[in-house]
């Protein structure tokens, strides 16, 4: 299958996620541009995590703007798979492929660490390698990741089972204690109505292989691969 | 013309900054702090001579790029 990971000034974790994909996964790579007006034959397209326009405005606000994410939205609305981590899930936000908003991490800080998290919600494109209830650990790295969206967004989304990842303790609980940035009912990750769009906090690409000590992040693109 | 452009967090939404520098003024002894909210001041300037022309683009600026509305107010002052 062939990835097109979406660079942006600033996005830093592309690299990782083309490792990932080509060498871990063995699928085709390649880099697109944020200033380009075609994603070049991607069969999927990740948004990678990173500090994309130096998060100047709000964090996504400025790449939600970049040339080539009209064609990312045209992408989706087709039905094409879109991944964003990270950085990538606050473009989606800001972008309208997802509903919401970040706010600054509860405690201020810049939470840089591994997270248990558990599997939620409905099958996506991006999830169907997970059970709902299924835990692993990942890591988070981010400043802004407190999730929130009003009342009746948040219902909506559990309802549809569209929050597919949550922060949660090793007894797989979701407590204030086991939430690491103060996210709307513990929000780690959420997809589109179709199934198709999925943002999340947690960085499976840095998760791909043992040497690294953890490759749960591998069933996230496993997932998509079908 | 010269425009302001503040942009805040709206009510009810938990600003974890405005909270921590309320806590650290009443740390300092300003005990009558109730609370602080942290927001943006965009100065933008526009070759633009008609108020309600200015405030009609601005009102659009804001809403297409310089206010979530999903968690921001926005408030303009002209000159």
């Amino acid at each position: 299958m062939r990835f097109g990971i979406v660079v942006f000034p600033g996005s830093n974790c592309d690299h990782d996620v083309y490792h990932a994909v080509k060498h871990v996964l063995g699928q085709e790579a390649r880099f697109v541009w944020h200033k380009s007006t075609d994603l070049d034959g991607s069969e999927v397209v990740i948004l990678p995590g990173g500090f994309s326009y130096g998060d100047y405005l709000r964090t996504g606000a400025l790449a939600r703007h970049s040339p080539v994410m009209q064609e990312v939205v045209a992408f989706a609305k087709r039905g094409g798979p879109v991944l964003g981590i990270c950085n990538g899930f606050q473009i989606l936000l800001e972008a309208g492929l997802l509903p919401g908003a970040m706010l600054r991490n509860r405690g201020l800080r810049f939470v840089c660490e591994e997270v248990e998290l558990k599997a939620d919600g409905r099958a996506t494109r991006f999830t169907s390698k997970l059970s709902p209830g299924d835990r692993f650990r990942l890591p988070i790295a981010h400043a802004e990741g407190n999730y929130t969206a009003d009342g009746a967004t948040l219902d909506r989304l559990e309802g549809e089972g569209r929050v597919v990842l949550r922060y949660c303790d090793v007894a797989g609980r979701v407590t204030d204690e086991a939430n690491p940035n103060g996210s709307a009912r513990g929000i780690a990750g959420i997809a589109n109505e179709q199934g198709n769009v999925v943002g999340m906090m947690p960085h499976p690409e840095r998760a791909c292989e043992p040497i690294l000590g953890n490759d749960a992040g591998r069933r996230i693109f496993e997932s998509v691969l079908g | 013309m010269r425009a302001r452009v503040f942009v805040t967090l709206k009510p009810g939404v938990l600003d974890p900054q405005g909270r921590a520098i309320a806590s650290a003024l009443v740390h300092d002894g300003f005990a009558e702090v109730r609370s602080a909210r942290v927001g943006k001041l965009i100065e933008v300037e526009l070759d633009e001579r008609d108020a309600g022309r200015a405030r009609q683009r601005l009102t659009e600026m804001c809403e297409k790029l310089l206010a979530n509305t999903v968690i921001e107010r926005y408030d303009i002052e002209l000159g």
